[in-house]
Formats: C-alpha cells, structure tokens, sequence
C-alpha cells in the first residue's frame, strides 16, 4: 500500500492536533532516516493500530526501528506501550479478541501476512516479561526447552554456558544448574528469562518493564546487560521510569492516551519519536516536555 | 550474529513461514482435540436420538387408557406413570428432608464456624465419603435405616419401604449439597464479612443477614442440584424400596414402592425377557425420556443460580 | 440484657449447624461400622476364597472373583478410553478453542451430560453398545458383555473427567505460557512441556475420582444387561472372555442384597467392605494429593 495513500486516510481519523506534523514525515520511513544513514531498519512500523473487540487500544502509530539499537517506549499507564510492543512478535495473537490494522514490516516482510507463522516470528523475536516468569523447572531446562522445540542442533551444555553467560548469570548458577529457577532471587530469575530468550539466538529481544519487579541493584544490572548485548541484538524496551529510558536507549517514543469522552475509554498515541537524547533536552513536541520533566503522567 | 545477517540477506516471507513438518503437527494434534471435545455432542445425540426413537413408537403405539391405571406393571402392559412418578416425588421429599438441613448445616458449619484445622479434615472426609457407591446405601438402607429409623417410628412399616429408601438417598445427596452449598458461601467476598463485623454485628447476625443472603442463588443452586441427583438415584431405591416387577398406585410411604429410576432397573435385570415383550422394550425408554427432561430442566435451572452468584461477585 | 439473648441465640445457631454436620458424619460412620462389622465373619475366615470364588446358591462357598473381574475390566475401560479423550476434550476447550457459539454449546453440553442420571446412559448403552453394535461387543452373549458395560461407563464419566481436567487446567497462571510462546514454542509444545506438568495433580485427582464413580456404578450395568448366573467362565482375565456375559462387583451387591437366605447378609456386607476399600481409597489418595498440591501454590 503507498504510504501516501495511508496518511490522507490516518490524519483524517483523528482530531488533527494530536498527530504532530513532524509524524506525517515518518509515516514513510525510507525517505527520512531519523538516525544516522549506516542504520538498517529492523521494524517498519505503518499506520498501526490494535483493537480490542471494538475498542482501540492504540491507533496510527508509524515509527522505523534500527539494528542494534536500545529503542525504549515511554509514557503513562494504559498508553498501549505494552500493547504495540507484543505486536512485534505477535504476541497479541493470544488475546483472542486483538485485531490489528496497518502494517509492521519485519526486514520488509509483513509481520501480519497470513503465510506467516507466529512460532517463527517469537522464535526470532523474543520476549522478557514484566514478572519473572521462569518455568517451574531447573536452570538448565529453563534455558534448553527453546532450542529443542525449535529443533537446533547441537550441544546443549554448551547453549546453556553461552546463554547463561551472555546473560551474566553464569557464575552465580554454574553450580546448581540442575536446581529449580524457582529458587533464585527476582534478578536472578529475571536475568535467568534474559538468558533463555538468547538461547534460542534471535534477533530482536523485545521488553516488558523488564525491570518493574526488581529491587535497584537487580535493575543497575539488567541495564548493564542490555548495554552489553546491545552490539548483537536489536532490543525494544517498554518502560515507566523514564530515567531508564534515558540511560539505555538510543532511540525514544513518547506515548500518551487520548480519553474518548462518550465512552470513557483510552486510546494509545504516538506523540514523539526521536533520538533519546533529544527527547530529554529538547522534545518537539509540549506533551513530551511535560511528561519528561515530570509535570505530566 | 553472522549467521543472522547472512539470514536476512535472504530473507523474505518464505523465512517466516515456519517448518513445515511443526506447522502440519500442530494442525493435526489441534484437530485431534477438537474431535475429542465434539465427542460430547455426539454422545447427547446419541442420547437424545435413542430416547426419541423409542418413546416415540412407545407414545403411538400404547393403549393410552394403560397410561392411567391401578399401577405400573409393565410385563402385564399396565403403565400407570403415575405411579412411578409419585414415586420418584415422595423419595425425592423424604430425601431433600433429610439432606437440605444437614447439607446446608455443614456447608454453613464449614465455611463460617469451623477452625481451618477442623475444616482440613471434615471437608476432605465428606469429599471422600461422596464417593460411597450407591448400591452401599441400598443395602445400608435395608438392613440398617429400615428397621432402626423407620420400622421405629412406624412399627406398621414393611422391611422394603419408600421412607427408607428415600432417607438412603438423602444420605447420598447429603455430602454433595454440603459441597456445593459450602463453595456458594465461600465465594462471598471477604469484605462483606468484614464489613458486617465492622458495623459490630455478631457472628449469627452476620451469617444469617448477610452471608446466607448473599450465597442464596448458590445455595438454592445446591438444593437443586440435589434433587436432581435425587432423582436420578436408582440403586438405594431399587435395592431398599423391594417392589420388583411392579407396583400399585400409594402414596404409602411405609409400603413398598417403585420409582421411575427403580422401574427401568427393574426391567432391565432380565435383559433377554426386555428384548421380546411387546411395548415393555419400549416403555423403558419412555421413563428413560421423562427422567431426562426432568433432570435437564433442573439442572439447567440450577445452572442459571450458580451463574448467577458469578456474575455477581 | 439484650447482648445475653444474641448470645443464646447464636449459641443455639452454631449448635444446630454442629449438629447437622455431627449427624452427616454419624450416619456415614454407622454405615461403615455396620458393613465392616456384618461382613466381619467372613472377611475373617475365608477372604482368600471369597476374593477369588465363584458365584453360586450356597453362601458359605460363594465368592466375588468374577464381580473383581468385570470391575477390573470396566476400570481398564474407564482409564483406556475415557482418560484420554476427557484430558484431550478439556485441553481443547481451555487451549484451543475460540471463544465461540460453538464452543459455549460444547461447555453448556457437557455440564448437562455431567447431570444425567447414569440410568439414562445405561439406556444409551443397552442401545448402542448391546443391541446396535452387538456384532463387536459380543455376538455370542447379545451384547450384553463387559465392553458393552466399560464402554458405557466410559461415556458416563466422560463429562466429570472433561471438567475435572478443565478446571486444572484452567489454573496454570497465564505467564507460564507466556513464557513458552515467548521462546517460539508452538501451542502443543508449550502444553505439553508447561501447561500440562503443572495441571497434572489437579487432572489426576479428576480422573481418579471419575474412576472410582465408574467402579462403585450398578444402574446402568443392569441396563446393559449385568448378570449374576449362567456365567460361562470363572474370573479370566483373557481377551476373548471380554465377548461373554459377565458381572462386577455392585451388581453382586445388588444381586446379594435382594436374597433373603441367611448367610447372604455376611456376603453382601464383605463384597461391600471390599468394594468401599477400593473405591474409598482412589478417592482418598486423588484427594489427598489435591490437597497437596493446592497448598502448594
């Protein structure tokens, strides 16, 4: 579908002092490169919007992500963050009632064409939730059943070390791999879902408020991964603290919820999209000012 | 990460269309399941179907005057249904006497006064209990109930008696109401408990204002459930209520009788002699079919009270 | 004043419900205490024979080894058919199913299955299993044989199973399979390494229960045409033995409890001593294990 053809209809839907004029431009992302040209797009994200039943969780949302990058998602409670971002992997495909129009492109490949199978697209693109969520199993179960399932050859001891290790948690659990995950701490465990998440070598980790559950120090250290991994993967990160946002990311999306006032729902817009940088010092738009400086949200 | 680039290099819809052979197993093993759950429409139809079929040659086929005569006496073709049908109704009321106040007694007991280490054993031993089979109850009922309980109270009163059996019954329904009742008071939420104490209501105040109120629709559900199960009890009946082969219209209790339930077992228990003799075959299912409807309306009844206290809290 | 009367009243209140719960288990502890001790002569003398004699006129020589036998056969029944559709039913309906008209009609149908009367599917099964399909389950003895009655009896707790199986299933928490998508697992993957490990206590306690309702059945094996003479063999176990006329173990109670020689009170009551040990006893372990298990999440 032309881009062109989709704006004429987007700008048309909503109140049009919602959607900035800076939006429109990247509503064709291969024109205007919002970073630097060596960047290659992962995801192209077009005039998306989710439905839940027939209410809109989130609506026109257009934004280009890049290889190797940290891309954080920030903004108030019930924004549809979490939302867009299990749209990635399709992850939404499990709420029965989640419908999505408009298109992600995956390295050019719509992520929604029907020859696609969801199975594949998570085992490429994987996911960290928001809650620990190890499987009642050991450390090394944990970590092995994504590789079996997807049928990767080869040895396992050595899957389990390299992921352990890339998620720096390979010292601490080396010992007792055979013991339950349930028995480690909430970092550990977070980390432990890090891990199992590369065993299966994707290319994109996307997460969940990967941090929410964590005590401070738990957190200092998933962020220290993230940069650490950040060179071999692309990593989407949704968050409420926005000094998070801030010290991981390199590209940053503000999003804020329209009230519709007859049904007293909540819609999830784009606001901004920028380098993260920019987004702290010098946002385009008043709403991220309001929301980065803390006056909003 | 070079395995990954080289990847993309080539990549296109085809990548994600995942492997072919785990695509086709997950439809196959999906489909399996489907069939398994559609199962249990065909086993309904089936039911229906059978029923149907034979009530059907039975209704056009009976001397209708043989409907309403002085009993039900199937091999001599006299199908008073009245007979068994009150017969099914006075069992049923003897054994709702029996079990609503103790079953609902212990539901109340259970959920509001019993310490939690008085209900971790009393629940699991009811729960076990439920399981006695019926034939036990029968024989329990014959040899025990009958002449302690009834021959007691009535000394009139023959060993193969209603009353007995319907007390059997009650017993066997007893620990399921207690079951069902228990879990409608326990889905009422805490914070109205805490509400009523807070005003400074007393316990009893409390249970019987606003606790039993609130898990009315459940309770009611459980009392039905109840007589469902009632009902549909055969085997206390057929073994302590003794009239085999037949029976005359009473609304004795103290006398032998005969059940809906009873009376298609009592023509069962010869198969072959069932198999030959003339509408009796059909007669059979035609209790079967009203037995149905009956336990479906209520059921379905009760369904609607349980649903009820869901969508509630 | 008035706080002594609301005292009293509840004083009396609790008594009552204590009273209706005392007596509930009074009557049930009479009844084993009756059984056991009428059953004790014989249980006491002669168990080995009783367990494995024939039925026949004469009380002091007759025994249950051919009720033992049909009950074995009807459990096998029960456990080869029944388990695995009602597990295989009740994962599609909490797995697979969408949330359609069509699947609320197999909820609402099998909940009212779960409330016929066992009469009733006896009927079904004197009609399928004995007369329709009399050509399989037995030509030589019309029908009327041991897989007419563990078929029947199967379909009987088919629906308890499905609920059982449902209801523990429904309780793995939605992160565990989360947590397998996430890694690319299939849906059939993630149930059987994940949803099903966790359900398994719940679903086993199901499945025992429905079990040991099938065992303790008599009204639709009279229906199905149970018999308590001219029974061609002793207890055999072989495989053709499945195509002649048989019995279980509550049609010998039934049968025996209708006998007014003396001596058959003895039997009856030992037949039903043995009958109560096993049916009580899988209702006590699945039981049990449940408990267990409930309190460990």
């Amino acid at each position: 579908m032309p881009p062109e053809a989709k704006t004429a209809q987007g700008s048309g839907s909503g109140s049009p002092s919602v959607v900035p004029t800076r939006l429109e431009i990247k509503r064709s992302p291969s024109d205007v490169p919002l970073s630097p040209p060596e960047d290659v797009p992962v995801f192209q994200v077009d005039d998306l919007s989710v439905y839940y039943g027939s209410f809109r969780a989130v609506r026109d949302v257009s934004m280009t992500v890049c290889e190797r990058q940290i891309t954080s998602l920030i903004g108030p409670s019930g924004c549809g963050k979490t939302t867009l971002l299990r749209c990635f992997n399709r992850m939404n495909d499990l709420v029965e009632i989640a419908r999505v129009a408009g298109k992600i492109l995956y390295h050019g490949v719509d992520l929604y064409h029907p020859d696609v199978n969801a199975v594949e697209v998570r085992r490429r693109i994987g996911m960290v939730f928001q809650k620990p969520n190890p499987f009642p199993k050991s450390i090394y179960d944990n970590i092995t059943f994504g590789p079996k399932v997807a049928g990767i050859k080869g040895n396992m001891d050595e899957i389990v070390e390299r992921s352990l290790r890339r998620a720096a948690l390979w010292d601490e659990v080396k010992d007792r791999l055979k013991e339950s995950a349930m028995g480690l701490s909430g970092g550990q465990q977070q980390r432990l879902c890090i891990a199992r998440a590369l065993a299966v070598d994707p290319e994109v980790i996307l997460m969940d408020e990967p941090c929410s559950a964590l005590d401070p120090i738990a957190t200092g250290r998933i962020e220290d991964l993230m940069e650490e991994i950040k060179s071999e993967y692309t990593i989407i990160i949704v968050t409420h603290n926005m000094q998070q946002a801030a010290r991981v990311s390199d590209m940053c999306a503000f999003f804020t919820a329209e009230v519709n006032e007859t049904s007293d729902t909540r819609t999830g817009v784009l606001v901004e999209y920028d380098k993260t940088e920019k987004m702290f010092s010098n946002p385009s738009d008043e709403r991220t000012e309001n929301y980065v400086t803390g006056r909003f949200g | 990460m070079a395995q990954r680039l080289a990847d993309r290099d080539g990549f296109s819809l085809a990548s994600l269309a995942g492997e072919r052979r785990r695509v086709r197993k997950e439809a196959v093993i999906r489909a399996l399941f489907l069939a398994a759950a559609a199962l249990s429409i065909v086993i309904s139809s089936l039911i229906v179907f059978t029923l149907a079929r034979e009530t059907y040659t039975f209704v056009t086929q009976v001397d209708l005057s043989k409907l309403w005569s002085e009993g039900w006496f199937p091999r001599r073709a006299l199908y008073d249904v009245r007979t068994i049908f009150v017969g099914s109704v006075l069992v049923t009321l003897i054994a709702m006497v029996v079990a609503a106040p103790l079953g609902m007694g212990a539901a109340v007991y259970l959920s509001e006064y019993a310490k939690p280490r008085v209900r971790r054993v009393v629940k699991p031993v009811l729960e076990i209990l439920a399981g006695i089979p019926s034939v036990v109850l029968g024989f329990f009922a014959l040899v025990w109930i009958s002449p302690e309980i009834v021959q007691r109270l009535n000394s009139e009163a023959a060993l193969f008696n209603l009353a007995a059996a319907g007390i059997g019954v009650g017993i066997l329904v007893t620990p399921l109401v207690a079951s069902v009742g228990e879990d409608a008071m326990r889905a009422v939420p805490k914070a109205l408990r805490e509400a009523s104490y807070g005003m400074g209501a007393r316990k009893v105040t409390t249970t019987i204002r606003v606790i039993i109120p609130a898990a009315v629709s459940g309770l009611v559900a459980a009392f039905i459930i109840g007589i469902s199960r009632a009902i549909g009890e055969t085997m206390v009946v057929a073994i302590a209520a003794g009239a085999s082969g037949g029976s005359l219209f009473s609304l004795n209790i103290f006398e032998r009788g005969q059940t809906m339930t009873a009376a298609m077992a009592s023509m069962a228990a010869g198969t072959d002699a069932v198999k030959g003799a003339g509408l009796t075959f059909q007669s059979l299912f035609f209790v079967g079919s009203l037995l149905f409807i009956i336990t479906l309306s209520l059921n379905l009844f009760a369904d609607r009270f349980v649903r009820r206290v869901r969508q509630r809290y | 004043m008035q706080g002594r009367r609301f005292d009293a009243a509840g004083f009396v209140f609790r008594l009552l419900l204590l009273a209706a719960l005392f007596i509930t288990m009074l009557l049930l502890t009479i009844l084993i205490i009756d059984v056991v001790t009428s059953g004790w002569s014989v249980l006491s003398t002669r168990l080995g024979d009783f367990l494995t004699g024939k039925l026949g006129s004469i009380p002091a020589t007759s025994g249950i080894g051919q009720g033992l036998r049909g009950t074995f056969f009807i459990g096998l029944f029960v456990v080869v058919i029944a388990f695995p559709i009602g597990v295989g039913a009740a994962i599609y309906l909490e797995e697979y199913a969408p949330r359609s008209r069509f699947t609320r009609f197999i909820d609402v149908n099998i909940r009212n299955l779960a409330g016929v009367p066992s009469v009733v599917f006896g009927l079904l099964g004197f009609a399928i299993f004995v007369n329709a399909l009399e050509f399989i389950t037995g030509p030589r003895a019309n029908g009327a044989t041991v897989i007419s009655a563990g078929l029947t009896l199967a379909v009987l707790v088919l629906p308890i199973v499905i609920i059982t199986s449902a209801e523990a299933i429904r309780a793995v928490p939605e992160s565990l399979r989360e947590a397998g998508f996430g890694v690319g697992a299939t849906r059939w993957e993630v149930i059987r390494s994940h949803v099903l490990p966790y359900a398994g206590p719940g679903i086993l306690t199901g499945t025992v229960l429905s079990l040991a309702r099938a065992l303790g059945e008599a009204a639709p094996l009279i229906l199905v045409g149970a018999v308590t003479g001219f029974l061609t063999e002793g207890a055999r176990y072989s495989l053709e033995s499945l195509q002649e006329r048989f019995t279980a173990m509550p049609i010998v109670i039934y049968t025996w409890a209708g006998r007014p020689q003396p001596g058959f009170v003895e039997n009856t009551a030992a037949a039903i001593v043995v009958l109560l040990v096993v049916v009580l006893l899988a209702n006590t372990v699945a039981i049990l294990l449940r408990n267990k298990y409930e309190k460990r999440r």
